[in-house]
């Protein structure tokens, strides 16, 4: 696919950003998981006081050793939205990637663009 | 310096002497117990004719005495102590040499000497072979009688009436129960065993006992008084208990005025390196035939060989009980027997109820008291007798039925009150254990012990913990999480009384909502109301609004396994199947290479699906003809059963048949915590429905219903519930009891711990489920009704949506599945790789890449 973002945004980012599903394909509190250039990331859609927005970490729960953490629970813990992984229940900060339940462990976050009813990851 | 400690004789009171000296490592321990096995609960013991086994009934077991360091040696009876050179000699030969013995070797009964009390036919009861040889002489006998009418003589004629013998009870005495009732209470007593077909003949005495004359009856006692006699097959021998106490006799221990090792406050007996507790001791030449004397006789030894002096002071002989049904209570001096006692009597001939305040002389003090019919007030008379507790204004309050006055208030008992009489826990010690963080009755119990004994002191117990809790400030959390401040059951009922369908829209109106918008809730309380909305409305639970809450096994339809692949379980009612569709999961298995194993649970689960394989799977079993299994989800998972009356040489009903209604019926229904059935078609319980949340087992005349039992971590029996049920009561039973666990349990509360935390327990369940005590049991019915009218098989559902369906890929970018996922074959079949092997894995891609 190639991206057919707007020239009001950067071209650094225009040239980083790739097309991945259209935004209806996501449901709202839960995650999806994407395959971008081979890594696994794991997509979630939030509703917020100004409208949708769409969270991504990375697809691995380092806890776990498997690709689940699209496929957790979304909830907060005192704000911060959170992913709890399915294996074994560590919460993941959708912000930081930050583990809650482990100062050691965290997981990749990706920047995302919502353009015109599609989502994009910028690389 | 080490001690070598012997205890000889392993009942109940040895049992909880070794239970104090758990730890103690200056004592090196050897247990000679005279019968083949461990200690067992002898309270209990006619239970064994009502459906417990002796491992229901034991106290310990070799590997808890072994682990614990004891050289527990069971079987062979010790025969003679030499008190000089400290030595203890048994049956079989062996040489013990101690430091301290402790004889702990209890009684015998007391079989009065009767000519032909030694004929065929004549047994006792005491002991567990005893039991068997009653129940033995039972097969084919018709009548039963039993001599002795004191407290174990009517147990054992409720124990002979368990076995459907015309059961007759002959007493020498003029009343039954005369050591703790008066005349007029024994009377009582004797009306209401009558009236339950029991035949008493009190002030009898047996002069001799013949082979009968007739064909009839085996037997014949013939009665001092002209002519007088009764034909029996059986006779039982319940007339009270004798001190074994050859033992010490025979090494030269001083023995008390009536039998019984004599010993100190201590427990020394007249050799300081000896001592000896419970049924075989005499303190002050008392010997204490009850449990709870003992145990402070076991605690007053151990104390003294601790150096933590508890001395014995004698004990409180009231009892409260249930016989054959009838509530008794006696309560200190019983007869009014101190001089100047004031007697305050209450009698109901309709209800036949009859009740006995003994107050002294001035009217301030509880002396003792009769309780028949109605054992109410038990309690509260207990607390005033035993803490001399000012008596109120007007005493008859006590025994008047309806009166206001019951307990005395938590606040108005001292520290010292003995608030569980059988364990000995005091008001003091519970306040400690609340003080050291004990937040509940539940902890407090397995804290102290209190309450776990005969129960009775229940309701005191709670009233005293919440006072104390009350006064430490502390409030009872019960919030669900930080999202809620209800419990689980509070939410139900909100989601039931406002119709509430959304976790949306309950957080919004009952939710801690945070002001900057992020309440989300959270892995605790999303799957939970999850729960509660399906078991209330059972909505389709992938429909859009539901679609996060759920785990993610209830999310994907399916368990997840570790490596992130999925197992599926089609539902299989009853274990049976047909060999086409045994052919047709095999089918599917190989086709998807699918990992095959056989659960517990009587079904075949297939491992190592992709999160796209499931759709794919599940069209081809639904083709098949098949149905979710559930075993992703909290509910009801499987009902097994054995092969029933239909094949089995011993199946008295068709135990298959009746687990494919149950399965067929329930199948679908969401609860607090997974549920689990079997059905058995005999009393040899090959479906092991015993450990099952609900268990059925038939009887010659329909099905016993058993309750809350599981396996897994903490494992229990279930209870028995009722008996001899028809079809249709049994699966009435059955809705009114799941739907009110579905109502009323905590998240992830298994039955065992609802029924357990449920104020009454399983008596208060039975008044709920049985005699529908409050009122619910068609409403419960009807709301299982619904839930049953609203049941699909999800998958099916799923299959026909393709919006549902998107929820099966794996990559919404990209098709097909995650080929990062690597399996490796084991004896035949695939398993997924260690973190070693999937390293090797990727270094040969990379190699060839």
């Amino acid at each position: 696919m190639t991206t057919a973002l707007p020239a009001r945004i950067e071209a650094g980012v225009r040239r980083r950003a790739v097309l991945i599903c259209p935004e209806a394909e996501l449901v709202e509190g839960s995650g999806v998981a994407a395959l971008v250039d081979g890594t696994q990331v794991a997509l979630f859609l939030l509703r917020g006081t100004d409208g949708n927005r769409v969270h991504a970490i990375g697809n691995h729960d380092p806890v776990g050793d498997a690709p689940v953490l699209s496929r957790g629970i979304v909830g907060d813990v005192e704000g911060e939205p959170v992913v709890a992984s399915p294996l074994y229940k560590q919460r993941f900060s959708l912000i930081t990637g930050r583990c809650l339940d482990d100062a050691d462990v965290t997981v990749p976050v990706y920047r995302i663009l919502l353009s015109d009813g599609y989502v994009y990851l910028v690389r | 310096m080490t001690l070598r400690l012997v205890v000889i004789g392993n009942g109940m009171v040895g049992h909880h002497f070794l239970k104090q000296l758990v730890g103690a490592d200056r004592f090196r321990i050897t247990l000679i117990g005279g019968e083949p096995h461990p200690a067992y609960d002898r309270v209990h013991l006619s239970e064994i004719f009502s459906g417990k086994s002796a491992a229901d009934l034991a106290l310990a077991s070799r590997a808890e005495y072994e682990s614990a360091g004891i050289d527990a040696r069971f079987g062979d009876r010790a025969v003679a102590i030499d008190p000089v050179n400290r030595t203890i000699t048994t049956e079989h030969g062996s040489s013990v040499p101690y430091d301290r013995l402790v004889l702990a070797t209890g009684s015998y009964p007391f079989v009065p000497p009767i000519a032909g009390n030694d004929l065929p036919g004549c047994l006792t009861y005491r002991t567990l072979e005893d039991l068997e040889r009653i129940r033995a002489g039972a097969a084919g006998a018709r009548r039963g009688t039993v001599v002795g009418g004191g407290l174990l003589g009517l147990e054992c004629a409720n124990a002979l009436m368990n076995l459907g013998l015309e059961t007759h009870v002959v007493e020498f005495a003029p009343g039954l129960m005369n050591v703790q009732l008066d005349t007029e209470g024994s009377t009582m007593l004797k009306r209401k065993i009558e009236a339950l077909g029991i035949r008493v003949h009190t002030g009898t005495a047996t002069q001799a006992i013949e082979r009968a004359a007739s064909e009839e009856y085996a037997l014949t006692m013939r009665f001092a008084g002209a002519g007088d006699s009764l034909d029996t097959d059986l006779i039982v021998f319940s007339a009270g208990i004798r001190p074994h106490d050859g033992l010490a006799r025979e090494a030269g221990l001083i023995i008390g005025e009536r039998g019984g090792i004599a010993v100190s406050a201590d427990c020394v007996t007249s050799d300081p390196h000896i001592y000896a507790i419970g049924e075989c001791a005499a303190w002050q030449n008392r010997i204490f035939g009850l449990v709870a004397p003992g145990y402070r006789m076991a605690e007053a030894a151990a104390g003294h060989l601790l150096e933590e002096p508890a001395p014995f002071q004698g004990a409180d002989m009231s009892t409260k009980l249930k016989l054959l049904g009838v509530d008794v209570g006696s309560v200190g001096d019983a007869q009014g027997a101190v001089e100047g006692a004031l007697a305050y009597t209450f009698h109901d001939p309709v209800r036949q109820v009859y009740k006995r305040l003994n107050v002294s002389a001035d009217g301030r003090k509880v002396l003792g008291a009769v309780l028949v019919g109605d054992c109410e007030t038990y309690d509260a008379v207990l607390q005033y007798y035993l803490n001399t507790l000012p008596l109120p204004g007007s005493p008859e309050a006590l025994i008047l039925p309806g009166s206001e006055l019951t307990l005395p208030g938590a606040d108005s008992l001292p520290e010292s009150a003995i608030i569980c009489s059988c364990l000995n826990v005091t008001k003091g010690a519970i306040g400690a254990a609340v003080s050291g963080g004990c937040a509940g009755v539940g902890a407090v119990k397995a804290e102290t012990g209190a309450s776990t004994g005969c129960g009775g002191c229940g309701p005191l117990l709670k009233s005293i913990v919440d006072a104390e809790l009350a006064r430490l400030g502390i409030e009872v959390d019960t919030a669900l999480c930080p999202h809620f401040r209800h419990d689980r059951q509070g939410l139900f009922h909100i989601c039931q009384v406002e119709g509430i369908r959304t976790f949306d829209d309950l957080l919004e109106r009952h939710g801690n909502m945070r002001p900057d918008g992020g309440s989300r809730g959270c892995e605790v309380c999303k799957p939970a109301v999850a729960s509660i909305l399906a078991s209330l409305w059972n909505d389709y639970v992938l429909e859009k609004k539901h679609a996060g809450l759920q785990d993610t096994n209830d999310a994907r339809l399916a368990n997840m396994q570790k490596n992130g692949t999925y197992s599926v379980v089609p539902r299989i009612p009853g274990g049976e199947i047909t060999p086409d569709k045994l052919i047709a999961i095999g089918a599917v298995a190989k086709k998807y290479d699918l990992y095959t194993k056989i659960t517990g649970g009587q079904r075949i689960d297939l491992f190592g699906a992709q999160l796209h394989e499931l759709p794919l799977i599940w069209r081809e079993l639904i083709d098949a003809g098949f149905e979710t299994g559930h075993a992703y989800g909290k509910a009801l998972r499987t009902v097994k059963s054995c092969v029933g009356s239909t094949w089995c040489r011993y199946g008295v009903q068709d135990s298959v048949g009746m687990a494919l209604t149950v399965e067929n019926r329930y199948k679908g229904l969401r609860s607090p915590h997974k549920l689990k059935m079997a059905v058995s078609g005999c009393a040899r319980e090959c479906a092991e429905a015993r450990s099952k949340d609900v268990g059925v087992i038939a009887t010659e005349h329909g099905w016993n219903l058993y309750v809350c039992g599981n396996g897994g971590m903490r494992p229990r029996h279930a209870d028995l519930f009722a008996t001899d049920l028809d079809d249709e009561t049994l699966i009435r039973y059955i809705d009114r009891l799941l739907m009110f666990y579905v109502r009323t349990a905590d998240r992830l509360q298994r039955t065992s711990v609802w029924m357990e935390n449920l104020e009454g327990g399983l008596d208060y369940l039975r008044q709920v489920i049985i005699e529908d005590s409050l009122g619910i049991g068609a409403e419960l019915e009807a709301q299982m009704a619904r839930v049953i009218g609203s049941y699909q098989c999800e998958w099916a559902a799923t299959l026909e949506d393709p919006e549902r369906l998107k929820k099966f890929r794996t990559f919404v970018n990209a098709a097909g599945g995650d080929d990062q996922i690597v399996f490796v074959r084991e004896r035949g079949q695939r398993r997924p790789a260690t973190a070693e092997e999937r390293l090797l894995h990727t270094d040969r891609v990379e190699e060839a890449s």
